[in-house]
């Protein structure tokens, strides 16, 4: 069977050695023919050595998350080869490089463990624990094999470039490598050539190199294995189809990225950690807005300089925000409060990775959900959201802001590692569909002799910071504004600011601030509390964040595959909890089961909390690697098939 | 004297003041307020930040823009307001702990920056508002009243690790003699650049040793002329020069560090105030961005319109997106 535009697509290698680049030219390849994907990066705390793996999901029809099985595995390392080969399905394809050669103890990178594991399962066969053993037993599981001798190849290149250097400039075998993945799949090649030069735009020469090895190898791979396929009939195609160019091939933190610039931040800190940096990054090579301003980045000395920065600039009247991660983020925790009790807007950007303490620092979590909505002593009012993918990560960059100003107090964006590093064909982002809205900042001052003059905000020349209002909102001015001051305390304050431990004020106090929250559930949208998605059933998914595109592939596939319908609930409002936006969706559910991406099922405990109500199943992951639209699938069909016992599922897939 | 805008009670609140009778802070609080004064700054145009302790109540005390922030983030929040409005005229506060211990780390980094803005510390060797525990200036061994047992830390030398961190306007005060103080803080705040005014500030009620009698020389009395020899002296008044003149001298630069170093050194007998450091020369952190965004000053973060006048963004990311569109080639 001939398998057309529908492919997962894998490559691997040693961290620095340019997997990532090849994956980028493969990924720009597929997009500029017009094929939806979802590339995934995975990667170790590590700068050079350890295996770092692409995986990318291509299709003809969007594509919203990972799959496990892999169909084509591009080679250039052992280690690629030991860890990935057995996942390859049964007449998928494997394309290595011939000089791939040694035992599984040549790999001091790949854990003990999978190496005991990989050495028994081919002893089990009677085969060597080496390369080639490895590759007789795919073979004998139905992975079709093609090697390419890319050392030979290289040193052609070089010959007919007239320059032996270039035979030991063994980069060039990534490039190589998917350029002969490319050409097996008989894609178009001068899709490919335009991708590397997308990819190289900025080193001309370096561009024209790649070019020609890559083309050297196309021809050389077509011509070898013209007509393997054709005398069996079976083979992946990617045909390039007729593409819409409103489509964006973008990964989440730059997604986030430019939903801030769009949203008017304009005074981005930031302390060093992966997945955050990324994004400011982004922003500082981007600080120059075309005349239309600037994004002043700051790198801080640490986390509570990043947090206490933007407060300070937020009172000075910039939209301003902070990136960060789990131990980035709980050393805000503090200033946090101190945002909340002076109702001063700040953005705080959350990008989960799994904790606790450094955790696995380049892996996937959603494991600070309670944490974000609960971090600080005492109480105050935030906002706490959640992307559940890249486009929302742009939409929901601006909106935290206009939360931000409307509601004047600090808002946490939670996105996670999987949003962040994943990149993706999406639709493209749409700013005129955003709106800007700065709630009651006032850029000038009025003055009035009695407080009944509703729009007076100085009154016998006094500013009220914290006013007492009908709703809570108090009127907000910039530091430096004409004809007013104003005072602010991490203490409990009077209207003007200035400390009170008054226990009537206090009251009065902690009422304006938190009655805020109430404010905010009766004016958001349903659409911004709570997205349903799914088929009419009585069976409902419920969870937030970037699990969204498994559980939505997952859902589809059941309806495809099984004919069984199910609805998914994904919560983008996690602070203040949209209690009775989410009762009325689950009003039908008699099946609810809630996904998450951490141990403790931290959503189903909030549903607990606010609708008194318990999800019959937790399918819960935490061995630091995103849920695959596979294992999703696997777990929501066991459960509706009755054959689960336990209440709880842990996933456990990846590598 | 010409009639002046501002009179010094433009700049007093009148918020009740409740440090204890006596205490050194009263002093400062006058001096910021004269040093305003002085320079006749619009009240709209200073904001006054303050960290966590007897120190960080200032603020309340003056009619200008006032934030009180957390226990040893007064730079941060200060730096975060001045960067986004560099039209601001921003001067921070705090205490010893604050500043030079909870705030350690900040209070170093500051010092690569160079942001123009001012900085007070009100030094008086204890935690005030904890009652009276060693701060990082308590030297080596000495047992105040509030403490159970002597001091086993050593103190640090302030002077030494702003000049090392990079501060470019380096001075120490005496909290009572408040005309030098005030002169002080106009000077700094005139400074361009990164300012630290260290003010040894008499806490009556926890500190027993470094008490105004002790600066004063009260148990020193002059045999001829029967009167106290003071322990405090003026730099400015030994024809200290403490301006780096040419930035391209190094010796020139190396000498004026080492004579800063040296002097701030003396101690117990002869204790030096006045500028001990003071260079105009390094680039401020706004230049630094004015070089990178060309019109940063003129607009500024907190300052930049954000939408077109009817809600709709004013930033266009056309440009980026063409750059990620599936089709570019
Ligand atoms: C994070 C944190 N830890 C501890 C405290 C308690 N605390 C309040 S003031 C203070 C010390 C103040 O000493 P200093 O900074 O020298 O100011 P002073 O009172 O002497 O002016 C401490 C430790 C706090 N407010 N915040
Ligand atoms: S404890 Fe010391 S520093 Fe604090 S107000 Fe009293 S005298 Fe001043
Ligand atoms: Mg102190």
């Amino acid at each position: 069977m001939e398998v057309v535009n529908r492919l997962n697509w894998v490559t691997g290698g040693p961290q620095g050695s340019g997997v990532d680049t090849a994956a980028n030219v493969f990924a720009k390849a597929c997009a500029l023919g017009g094929l939806y994907l979802f590339g995934k990066r995975e990667y170790h705390s590590n700068i050079k050595g350890e295996h770092s793996y692409f995986s990318i999901h291509v299709s003809d029809k969007p594509v919203r998350a990972h799959v496990d099985p892999i169909d084509m595995l591009v080679v250039f390392d052992l280690e690629t080869l030991f860890r990935h080969a057995l996942h390859v399905v049964k007449d998928g394809i494997i394309v290595y490089d011939s000089s791939i050669e040694g035992s599984i103890d040549d790999v001091p990178t790949l854990e003990k463990r999978r190496r005991d594991e990989l050495r028994s399962v081919l002893a089990r066969h009677s085969l060597e624990g080496t390369a080639e053993g490895m590759l007789k037993l795919v073979e004998m599981n139905g992975v079709r094999l093609y090697s390419i001798p890319c050392h030979d190849l290289l040193h052609d290149i070089a010959s007919k470039r007239n320059d032996p250097s270039l035979s030991k400039m063994v980069r060039l075998i990534n490039m190589m490598m998917v350029s002969a993945s490319l050409a097996l799949l008989e894609y178009d090649q001068q899709l490919l050539v335009d991708a590397i030069r997308y990819i190289f735009r900025a080193r001309k020469s370096i561009a024209d190199l790649n070019v020609d090895a890559a083309l050297y190898t196309y021809n050389y791979t077509k011509a070898r294995y013209a007509n393997t396929d054709k005398e069996d009939g079976i083979g992946y195609r990617l045909i390039a189809r007729e593409f819409r160019d409103d489509m964006l091939l973008i990964q989440g933190n730059q997604a986030v990225a430019l939903g801030k610039i769009v949203g008017g931040c304009r005074f981005q800190t930031y302390y060093p950690i992966t997945p955050a940096s990324d994004e400011s990054e982004f922003l500082e090579a981007n600080e120059l807005l075309d005349g239309k301003g600037s994004v002043v980045v700051v790198q801080t000395e640490d986390e509570i300089a990043a947090v206490a920065m933007a407060i300070g600039a937020g009172l000075a009247g910039a939209r301003s925000s902070t990136s960060t991660s789990g131990p980035g983020f709980s050393l805000m925790v503090e200033a946090l409060g101190w945002a909340g009790i002076n109702e001063v807007p700040v953005v705080i950007t959350l990008y989960q990775r799994a904790g606790p303490s450094t955790g696995l620092p380049t892996r996937h979590e959603q494991g600070d959900l309670l944490f974000a909505i609960h971090a600080g002593h005492g109480e105050f009012p935030r906002i706490v959201i959640a992307s559940g993918d890249v486009e929302e990560a742009f939409y929901d960059a601006i909106r935290a802001f206009n939360y931000a100003e409307r509601y004047q107090m600090p808002v946490i964006h939670m996105v996670d590692k999987a949003i962040a590093n994943c990149v993706t064909v999406c639709n493209e982002f749409n700013p005129a569909l955003v709106r800007i809205d700065r709630g009651l900042l006032l850029d000038s001052v009025t003055n009035a002799t009695t407080s009944t003059t509703a729009e007076a905000v100085v009154v016998d020349g006094r500013y009220s910071r914290f006013r007492f209002t009908g709703d809570g909102i108090s009127p907000r001015i910039r530091l430096g504004t004409v004809g007013a001051v104003f005072w602010n305390t991490g203490d409990e304050h009077d209207e003007l600011g200035h400390i009170t431990e008054d226990p009537d004020l206090r009251i009065r106090m902690m009422d304006k601030r938190m009655g805020k929250l109430d404010l905010i559930l009766k004016e958001l949208s349903y659409e911004e509390q709570a997205m349903v998605y799914g088929y009419k059933s009585d069976a409902t998914v419920i969870s937030w964040g970037s699990t969204k595109g498994a559980i939505l592939d997952a859902i589809d596939m059941l309806k495809a595959r099984d004919g069984i319908d199910m609805n998914f609930v994904q919560l983008r409002l996690l602070h203040p909890f949209p209690t009775s936006r989410i009762a009325s969706l689950l009003e039908e559910t008699r099946l609810l089961i809630d996904v998450e991406m951490n141990y403790s099922a931290q959503l189903a405990k909030l549903l607990r909390a606010n609708l008194q109500r318990d999800a019959d199943y937790h399918v819960v992951k935490y061995n630091g690697r995103p849920m695959s639209s596979s294992e999703v699938y696997e777990a929501l069909k066991g459960i509706v098939r009755g054959s689960v016992r336990s209440k709880r599922v842990v996933l456990r897939h990846g590598v | 004297m010409a009639s002046r805008q501002f009179k010094l009670s433009d700049y007093k609140t009148d918020v009740h003041n409740d440090w204890c009778p006596g205490c050194g802070d009263f002093a400062i609080l006058n001096a910021i307020q004269m040093a305003l004064a002085d320079m006749q700054i619009e009240r709209h145009r200073a904001v006054v930040f303050s960290g966590i302790g007897c120190s960080g109540k200032t603020p309340h005390y003056i009619n200008v823009y006032g934030i009180h922030t957390l226990h040893g983030r007064v730079l941060p929040f200060a730096i975060g307001a001045k960067l986004a409005n560099p039209s601001l005229e921003v001067i921070a506060v705090g205490g010893d702990g604050d500043g030079y211990g909870i705030g350690a780390g900040h209070f170093v980094n500051a010092g690569r920056r160079n942001v123009d803005l001012t900085y007070i510390v009100f030094n008086n060797a204890v935690y005030g508002l904890t009652k009276g525990q060693a701060s990082p200036t308590l030297k080596l061994g000495l047992k105040t009243k509030s403490l159970p047992k002597p001091n086993i830390n050593q103190g640090i030398n302030p002077v030494m690790i702003a000049l090392a961190a990079g501060y470019t306007f380096i001075a120490r005060a005496y909290a009572y003699d408040v005309k030098h103080l005030k002169d002080m803080i106009v000077r700094a705040v005139r400074h361009r650049g990164l300012a630290l005014i260290d003010v040894l500030q008499p806490c009556p009620t926890y500190n027993d040793i470094y008490t105004k009698e002790w600066f004063s020389g009260l148990d020193r009395i002059d045999p001829v002329t029967g009167r106290a020899i003071p322990r405090v002296y003026k730099l400015e008044e030994q024809g200290y020069d403490p301006v780096v003149h040419n930035p391209d001298d190094e010796d020139e630069l190396n000498a004026k560090m080492m004579q800063a170093i040296a002097k701030s050194k003396e101690w117990g007998d002869r204790i030096p105030v006045g500028i001990f450091y003071q260079n105009e020369h390094i680039p401020v952190y706004e230049e630094r961005i004015s070089s990178r965004i060309p019109d940063y000053l003129s607009n500024p973060p907190a300052l930049q319109r954000i939408e077109d006048g009817n809600h709709n963004p004013y930033a266009d990311i056309k440009r980026l997106l063409d750059e990620f569109r599936v089709g570019t080639r």
